[in-house]
């Protein structure tokens, strides 16, 4: 047995990393949403969720390609996540921040419920003609969706990283996350980048939605199958950091890979919440979240 | 003489009459017209299932199997022996969790409920059936295989279909037959189960019916609920080369795991389960190239039944799939509304006592007459059935075959 999973590690480990991809996108919208607001979006599971959907739809009804879908799904989700911010959690907050809390997780409830009522419980997958092709390594076989999501996954978080490192908007974001008094002052409009921030975190999700779709399924509560996985990330990588959800879920990934392995994959991911609880002791900045 | 109106505009004379006619009533009502006092008392039958969270599909195709049967019965009467007394669904969610479930009892016993159908999850339904004991409320398991339900001792929790513990020796013993009559190819099983009861006790026992069929289990993998990747689990079963694949889980892993299967290029003679929550008309219509050829062995209707194809043609023309726990949950609301009738009354103690001696007909279901014996019905059996060309065929036990089984699969 010890034998056969030693032998199985390098397939595991290539695995985690396929896999932590996804994690790292779900955990990248959800980190630069604490980052800038200081508050955790209880809705991102169901904000995964309606990606999930809309990419479902796209493909059933208009035969459109997830990948493809890309396109259409991310500025759509950015659109979404920054008019519900803007004309939506924003004015009924009042600028508190657990008027935040838990107006996002109201929108879950409603979320969750309405796509049980419009779409029903039923768990829905696609096939694509490709979905069972794969490349051959010799020791494990990667299916085309899957690679495709590590590549798009990989990607995604560059350019988000180029977006806040390099670009006025990036400094106007990492502006109001360290000092939000001091950007009005400077004649940033906070409320603004605000709503451009949470759009940024839903459109991350709506990458994510068509990325997943074609290897996973999607019904009303897929999205609290990631969120607390990605919860976890965030806390390892360091809140509001990208290359930490990045490294995060890499990390995540391989842990219940390899806890997988060797401890089952029932008791396997146990491996995540040591993870979590050997953070929270230890660094609780997580690994690239500055000093307070 | 001016005629004396009552100030609600009724003659004195209409009111006399009127008071003698309510008189001779009330006293007809004791003397053996019950049905004249008792007619507008509903029958209230508490359904409690998994309505939201990750078993949220099956969870609503109970419910809606349950309130088909309810309205039918309503449709055709209600319960005669309680004067026409119309049929109340009180509607409960567990949310998977037994605690919620147990809790809903609670809710339903405070609001008059007269018996319960529930639960799908064994471990749901072990905890609400205990929780209804306390007020001896009729407790009917319409999906619920752990054996233990029914093998507490309590006198108010009945199951109309089988437990797992006889589906488990049914399934060895067929696959044994199945791999005989094709030259026995297969002599390794690899089992997956989930990580709840249902998996765990059904696992257990497959261990134990498979070696005494002459197989050989390599491993049994337990898993958890939810589990996003089968990559690890599909390797193992690579490397150890095992003949069948034997799945016992939840809809959702069950996809997931066949489809990695496929994705993984894993060889094998036969993906074989037992009471896969995932095998139904969906996945065969949905991932035909995928379910071709698996076979599971789980509840399903009969459809040589003109009364089976009957409910199947109404649910598909309500946009539903016939997935087992439609007509699961329909039987076990006739199953209770056929003790109120025989009881004649609402009182738990006699509603129990009809059910124990119930010889209700299982009109669309593939079972022998009912007869109760510790709760249990002996009449029921699961059978094995197989996606064959995108359709489900039964094709054991030999009595209700539909086609032959397919087997080693038929690799494309």
């Amino acid at each position: 047995m010890l034998a056969m999973n030693i032998s199985m590690m390098p397939a595991a480990v290539l695995n985690g990393l396929m896999f932590g991809a996804i994690y790292a996108l779900v955990a990248l919208g959800l980190t630069l949403i604490y980052g800038v607001l200081h508050i955790i979006n209880f809705a991102h599971g169901a904000m995964l969720m309606l990606a999930l959907y809309a990419t479902f739809y796209l493909f059933k009804f208009a035969g459109i390609d997830p990948y493809l879908a890309l396109i259409i799904v991310i500025p759509g989700s950015y659109i979404f996540g920054y008019a519900l911010y803007r004309w939506g959690i924003g004015k009924l907050s009042h600028g508190k921040d657990q008027n935040i809390l838990l107006i996002t997780l109201g929108l879950s409830i409603i979320f969750e419920n309405a796509a049980q009522f419009f779409f029903t419980a039923d768990q829905q997958t696609i096939s694509l003609s490709y979905s069972y092709d794969s490349f051959d390594l010799g020791f494990v076989y990667l299916s085309y969706p899957k690679v495709i999501s590590f590549v798009a996954s990989l990607v995604i978080c560059l350019m988000l990283w180029w977006l806040m490192a390099t670009t006025d908007l990036g400094k106007a974001i990492r502006a109001v996350a360290k000092e939000r008094q001091g950007a009005r002052l400077v004649g940033i409009n906070v409320e603004n980048i605000y709503a451009i921030t949470y759009g940024i975190g839903i459109a991350c999700l709506g990458a994510a939605g068509c990325l997943l779709l074609p290897s996973f399924y999607v019904d009303p509560y897929t999205g609290n199958i990631f969120v607390i996985v990605a919860f976890t990330i965030v806390v390892l990588g360091g809140m509001g950091s990208i290359v930490g959800a990045l490294v995060g879920g890499f990390i995540i990934g391989i842990t219940e890979s390899l806890g997988g392995l060797f401890l089952g994959e029932s008791l396997g991911q146990i491996g995540i919440s040591l993870i979590f609880i050997l953070i929270l002791v230890f660094r609780p900045t997580g690994l690239f979240g500055a000093k307070q | 003489m001016t005629k004396k109106i009552l100030k609600s505009g009724v003659s004195r004379r209409t009111f006399v009459a009127g008071t003698a006619a309510s008189a001779a009533a009330l006293a007809a009502s004791n003397f053996g017209f019950p049905h004249i006092a008792k007619a507008a008392e509903n029958v209230k039958i508490g359904l409690i299932h998994p309505a939201t969270g990750f078993l949220a599909y099956p969870g609503g195709q109970l419910r809606y199997g349950a309130q088909l049967a309810i309205g039918d019965i309503n449709k055709a009467g209600g319960i005669k022996s309680l004067a026409g007394a119309q049929i109340e669904a009180l509607l409960g969610d567990s949310q998977t969790k037994p605690q919620i479930g147990a809790a809903e009892v609670e809710k339903m016993h405070e609001a008059g409920v007269h018996a319960i159908s529930g639960c799908y999850q064994s471990a749901v339904g072990l905890a609400a059936s205990a929780a209804a004991a306390k007020y001896n409320i009729p407790f009917s398991i319409d999906v619920g295989v752990s054996d233990k339900l029914v093998q507490r001792g309590l006198k108010n929790v009945f199951r109309m279909a089988d437990g797992y513990g006889r589906i488990a020796s049914a399934a060895a013993t067929n696959l044994g037959a199945i791999n005989k009559a094709a030259g026995s190819p297969a002599k390794t099983v690899a089992i997956v189960h989930e990580e709840s009861e249902f998996g765990t006790g059904t696992a257990k026992l497959m261990n134990k019916y498979l070696s005494e069929q002459g197989f050989e289990v390599l491993e049994t993998i337990k898993h958890a609920n939810p589990t996003r990747n089968f990559d690890n689990i599909a390797l193992r079963i690579k490397a150890m080369k095992a003949d069948i694949v034997m799945p016992i889980n939840y809809p959702g892993e069950y996809v997931l795991l066949a489809r990695t299967l496929r994705q993984q290029k894993v060889d094998f003679a036969a993906s074989y389960s037992v009471l896969g929550g995932g095998f139904n008309f969906k996945f065969v219509k949905d991932l035909p190239q995928i379910a071709e050829n698996m076979i599971d062995v789980n509840h399903w209707y009969d459809p040589k039944s003109s009364a089976g194809r009957a409910l199947r043609k109404r649910v598909e023309a309500d946009g539903k799939f016939f997935t087992f726990e439609v007509y699961l949950a329909y039987l076990s609301i006739a199953f209770l509304a056929d003790g109120f009738e025989r009881a004649g009354s609402t009182d738990p103690a006699a509603v129990n006592e009809a059910l124990k001696n119930s010889t209700l007909d299982p009109m669309f279901m593939p079972y022998g007459p009912t007869k109760m014996y510790d709760g249990q019905n002996i009449g029921s059996r699961a059978v094995a059935i197989q996606a064959q060309k995108g359709d489900v065929q039964i094709i054991s036990p030999a009595e209700y075959a539909s086609a032959k089984a397919v087997f080693p699969r038929s690799k494309a």
